[in-house]
This record gives structure tokens, C-alpha cells and sequence, in this order.
């Protein structure tokens, strides 16, 4: 398995002053780096050094915040959107559609390594729901055949 | 309706969020060449006289927020302005409707709130999912450093102000002002015991300014019109405009600016176009998750602060969620007991145990053996003794529900 490039992330460490208050904005930049878009074992050391904290409180805010993966991910994170609104306009449909669709195992990846798929709550476009999100793109009004259409372009 | 000035999205569409030059040849920034003639004392009275209430939820009157920060410690040198992005609360899209299509106006705000409370630092806490709201705020801030609107003696008013943006990174809980102050600080997002309140000991130990998004965007408006012309919009504890977020199957969801007073039947069937065909409008749930149900008896109310507290709703983030005559409901509150489940942070007991306990009540196959009484006690316990609004939130959707409703059958 790839992982991210010792001096990558040193470089992309640098962008940051050593004060803890910028390890949520390092993590987001160096997580969408890795190329399994997590944070791995070398990344939390280095963050480690870099902002003086001990590796359980990076391991502590990794863990919290939802949009942080501690496992690899596909080479495309879908986020299905689970709020109430869009779970009433039938988002639970399409990510049961998707999980069977995309054959996702046990490691939350597709059999192709494509894709993951994520529940997040509220993407903030319920006025069009129900939405997803793929990496960082938003599709709104979605059914099961626009996701599909959408899905193969991946 | 009477006609009103549009004043969280007066340039909405129609300038290039990514053009400071746009924002100031469309009376951008006017404001703050006003604050050369005003003292910080003057312009926290302008924004008291204007009535102002936080626009995040809770409606607390932003002048006397302000009050408080400026004067809580004289002699800290250090004061902070903090604006909450981290819109989550389900059914709420309106902050994010501000900066990407006028994220200047959000910086305006904020400088004038860092000159009337002498603040020295500004901080954006946005959500991390917001990415066009993100790339825009960085070029908007980008652009201000560049033309001397941020950044040391800015316009010669006697402000130095520094500003940073921070990402949230998909906690709902960190949208509650002292949970958001945590994570701003790098840390996971556990809420602090109040008091103290972040105005006397806020980010790092400092007072703290933390206001909304659509908050900020109305002082640049009550700074270059005046307080005068502010009062003149909505009704008479319920002053300016407000974002209205509505989803659900009427015809025309969105975001829309109207004056605070406009009732329910107005926002739906006049500005909304009705419900779509098919459907027939059954409930609103008012303010979100962590709102309040209100039927069809309701629809002539004044979406306002004090009248709609005198009916025991809530206006909270002005999401209106349209329930119609096909939501299955009970679907719909198992949906919202989920959601408060998930976003528990689990620091205190009432919320981690209770917010499973409602959530496995409501999951109940058997609609008839679902307690509501049960429902409503446990989540009063929780709203007693929780430590922050997240615990404290899901007696309003039960509640309400109870009171048009009575129960899942």
C-alpha cells in the first residue's frame, strides 16, 4: 500500500506555524494528499513533532472529527448525505443502492478500489435534497439512475 | 409584504463573490470608511439602537454581546473576534448562501465588530465541507490584506486587525459557541462548562466576540444606514431581515430574504409558490433538528422572535423544513433522534445515554408500543442536565410533535 511521501508531508508541515490551533487545517491538507486519503501512522508522527503534541492527542482529534479517516479509503470518498431532510427525500435508498452497486466490503472500500462510501450528516443543500458529495463535488436531487450516470464517470 | 432593502444578499448573483473591486464599486466597504469618523463606543450604541439579535439560533441581542466583550477585561490586551461558519444544523444553508456569493460583506462585518470591541485578532471557523465557501473566503481575505482593508492600520481608522480562517471537520456540536472556541484552539470538540462565557473568557482565556455568519452581514447596513433605517424593517422586538432556508416539496425551495414578521402562510404559499402537486402541507418543523414542529393552525403566525416564543416554537437558524401529507413522520423523528445520537459528543452522561435511549424508543417496529410519555420525560431529564444545547435540543421536536400530533399512529 502507498503512503504519503516522507517529504511531502514535512513540506506541507512547513505551510503551518507550530501552534496548535493549525493541526485541524494540516490534517485536512495532509489527509486529501495521501493518496488513501487517510492519516497513517507517519503522518500523526510527524504532526507529532511539528506541533508538540503527544500522539494521543492527535489520535484524539483524528478520532472526533468524522471527516478524519484512521482507516485507507477507495481513490473517491462518495458521501451520502443522512440528514433528516434528505433521509425524508430518500437518501437511505440510494446508499443502500450505492453499497450494493459498488459491491462495498467489510473495509468500507468497492471491489474495484474505486470507491468508499460515507453517511455524513447534512451537506448543507437540502433545499435540493436529497445530495451527495463525491470528494469534493456536490450533486443534488439525486435518484438512483442520476447516480448511477454519475458514478461512471469516476 | 411592504418593500424592504435586501441586506445579507443585496449583491447575491450579481457580482463576482471573487471580485473585491465588484464589492466596492457596489458600496462595499463604505462602512468602514465611516468608522473614521465614529468612536467604538458610538458604533456599539448604533448597533444596540438597531435591535440586532444573533442570527445563529439562540436570538441573543448582538449590541449587548458586544457590550459585554468590549467591557468584560480592560485590561486584557488581547481581544478576539470569532465568526461561527459551521453551519450544520439540518435544514440550514443560508451562511453558506453569504460567502459563496458574498463573502466581502462577511469581512466588512467582521471588521466593524473587531473596531467597536477593540478587537485584535478575527477568526473564521467554517465548516470543512463548505469547499466553494472556503476558496472564496481565502481569496476575499487574500484581496482585503492586499488592498489595506485587513492587516495593520487598516484605512486609517486606528484598527490593526489580523484575520485567519479555520476548517471545522464535520462536527455539528462545534456549531455551539464555546465547543467551536475548543476546536478553534486544535482540540476535539468537547463543550466547556458555562460560565464563564466566551465574552469574558473566550479563545485562549480572552474575550470573544462569537457571532453567525448572517449576523455580521447586517452591521455593514446598520453602520452606513444608520440604526433608523435598520428599525424600520420587521416588527417590534424583531428588527431587520432574515434568511428563510426551505426545503421539503413545495415549489420553489432556497434561501430567501424577508422581513422578520412574515408569517408562514406568506413563506410557503406566496414566496415558495405553494406546495408542489400532489402533495398537501401537513407541518413545518421550525429551526431544524433542534427545532419545533408546527402544524396548520399555525400558519398565520409572525415568523418573529417574540411570537413565535409566546407559542413555545422556535425560530432558531430559520430553516423551515416542510413536512406534507406523504412524510412518513415517524421516519422523520427516528431520523432526527439519529442524528442527535451521532453528533452526541459523549462528555456527559444525561446526553450520551439519553440521546440512545430516545433513538431506541423511536426504533420501535410497533407504533403503538412506542411511549411518548417516555420520550417526553427523558428528554426533559436531558434538557435539565445536559451541559450544552445539543442534549438540550431534543425536547423541542418531541415536544411539538406530542402537541400536534400526540403520537405515532
Amino acid at each position: 500500500m502507498q503512503s504519503l511521501n516522507f517529504n511531502l508531508i514535512k513540506e506541507i508541515l512547513m505551510k503551518y506555524p507550530q501552534k496548535k490551533e493549525y493541526l485541524i487545517n494540516a490534517l485536512h491538507e495532509l489527509q486529501n494528499a495521501h493518496p488513501h486519503k487517510y492519516i497513517d501512522d507517519a503522518i500523526m508522527d510527524e504532526c507529532c513533532k511539528h506541533f508538540k503534541l503527544t500522539k494521543s492527542q492527535i489520535f484524539g482529534v483524528i478520532t472526533y472529527y468524522t471527516m478524519f479517516n484512521t482507516k485507507p479509503q477507495g481513490q473517491n470518498i462518495i458521501y451520502v448525505c443522512n440528514s433528516p431532510i434528505c433521509s425524508n427525500m430518500g437518501s437511505d435508498n440510494l446508499y443502500d443502492i450505492l453499497k450494493q452497486k459498488l459491491k462495498i466490503n467489510d473495509n468500507n472500500i468497492s471491489e474495484d478500489g474505486k470507491f468508499s462510501l460515507q453517511k455524513v450528516e447534512c451537506l448543507g443543500r437540502c433545499g435540493k435534497a436529497p445530495s451527495i458529495m463525491i470528494n469534493r463535488e456536490i450533486y443534488t436531487g439525486m435518484t438512483p439512475e442520476k447516480i448511477e450516470e454519475i458514478i461512471s464517470k469516476y | 409584504m411592504k418593500s424592504f432593502p435586501l441586506i445579507s444578499l443585496a449583491r447575491s448573483g450579481k457580482v463576482n463573490p471573487k471580485s473585491i473591486e465588484d464589492y466596492l464599486n457596489t458600496g462595499g466597504f463604505e462602512a468602514i470608511k465611516k468608522l473614521s469618523s465614529m468612536s467604538p463606543e458610538s458604533v456599539l450604541d448604533e448597533i444596540e439602537k438597531s435591535g440586532l439579535r444573533g442570527r445563529g439560533g439562540a436570538g441573543f441581542p448582538t449590541g449587548l454581546k458586544q457590550r459585554f466583550t468590549s467591557s468584560s477585561c480592560l485590561s486584557c490586551e488581547k481581544r478576539y473576534v470569532v465568526c461561527n461558519a459551521d453551519e450544520g444544523e439540518p435544514g440550514t444553508f443560508k451562511d453558506r448562501m453569504i460567502m459563496e456569493t458574498d463573502p466581502f460583506l462577511l469581512i466588512e462585518g467582521m471588521i466593524i465588530a473587531a473596531f467597536a470591541i477593540r478587537a485584535t485578532n478575527a477568526y473564521i471557523y467554517i465548516r470543512g465541507e463548505y469547499y466553494p465557501s472556503i476558496e472564496n473566503l481565502e481569496n476575499a481575505i487574500k484581496q482585503c490584506y492586499d488592498k489595506g482593508f485587513l492587516g495593520k492600520n487598516i484605512l486609517n481608522i486606528g484598527l490593526n486587525l489580523e484575520m485567519g480562517l479555520f476548517k471545522g471537520a464535520g462536527s455539528y456540536l462545534c456549531g455551539e459557541e464555546l465547543t467551536l472556541l475548543e476546536s478553534l484552539e486544535g482540540k476535539r470538540g468537547y463543550p466547556r462548562i458555562k460560565p464563564p462565557f466566551p465574552a469574558e473568557k473566550g479563545l485562549w482565556g480572552y474575550p470573544t466576540l462569537v457571532n453567525n455568519v448572517e449576523t455580521f452581514s447586517h452591521l455593514p447596513f446598520i453602520i452606513s444606514n444608520g440604526s433608523e433605517d435598520y428599525i424600520k424593517i420587521g416588527t417590534a422586538e424583531s428588527k431587520g431581515t432574515k434568511l428563510f432556508c426551505v426545503s421539503g416539496n413545495v415549489n420553489k425551495t432556497g434561501v430567501f430574504e424577508l422581513p422578520l414578521g412574515v408569517t408562514l402562510r406568506e413563506l410557503i404559499f406566496d414566496v415558495c409558490g405553494g406546495m408542489k402537486d400532489g402533495y398537501k402541507f401537513k407541518a413545518a418543523l421550525l429551526g431544524g433538528a433542534a427545532g419545533t414542529f408546527a402544524d396548520q393552525s399555525m400558519l398565520d403566525i409572525a415568523l418573529a422572535y417574540e411570537t413565535l416564543k409566546k407559542e413555545g416554537l422556535t425560530l432558531g437558524s430559520g430553516a423551515v423544513i416542510i413536512v406534507d401529507d406523504k412524510t412518513d413522520l415517524k421516519k422523520m423523528m427516528k431520523s432526527i433522534l439519529h442524528f442527535f445520537k451521532h453528533e452526541s459528543c459523549g462528555k456527559c452522561v444525561p446526553c450520551r445515554i439519553g440521546t440512545r435511549l430516545l433513538l431506541n424508543e423511536i426504533s420501535k417496529q410497533n407504533s403503538a408500543e412506542i411511549d411518548m410519555n417516555f420520550l417526553l420525560n427523558e428528554s426533559e431529564y436531558m434538557a435539565k442536565t445536559s451541559l450544552c444545547p445539543l442534549g438540550q435540543s431534543p425536547v423541542l421536536p418531541i415536544k411539538s410533535y406530542i402537541r400536534f400530533f400526540k403520537n405515532f399512529q
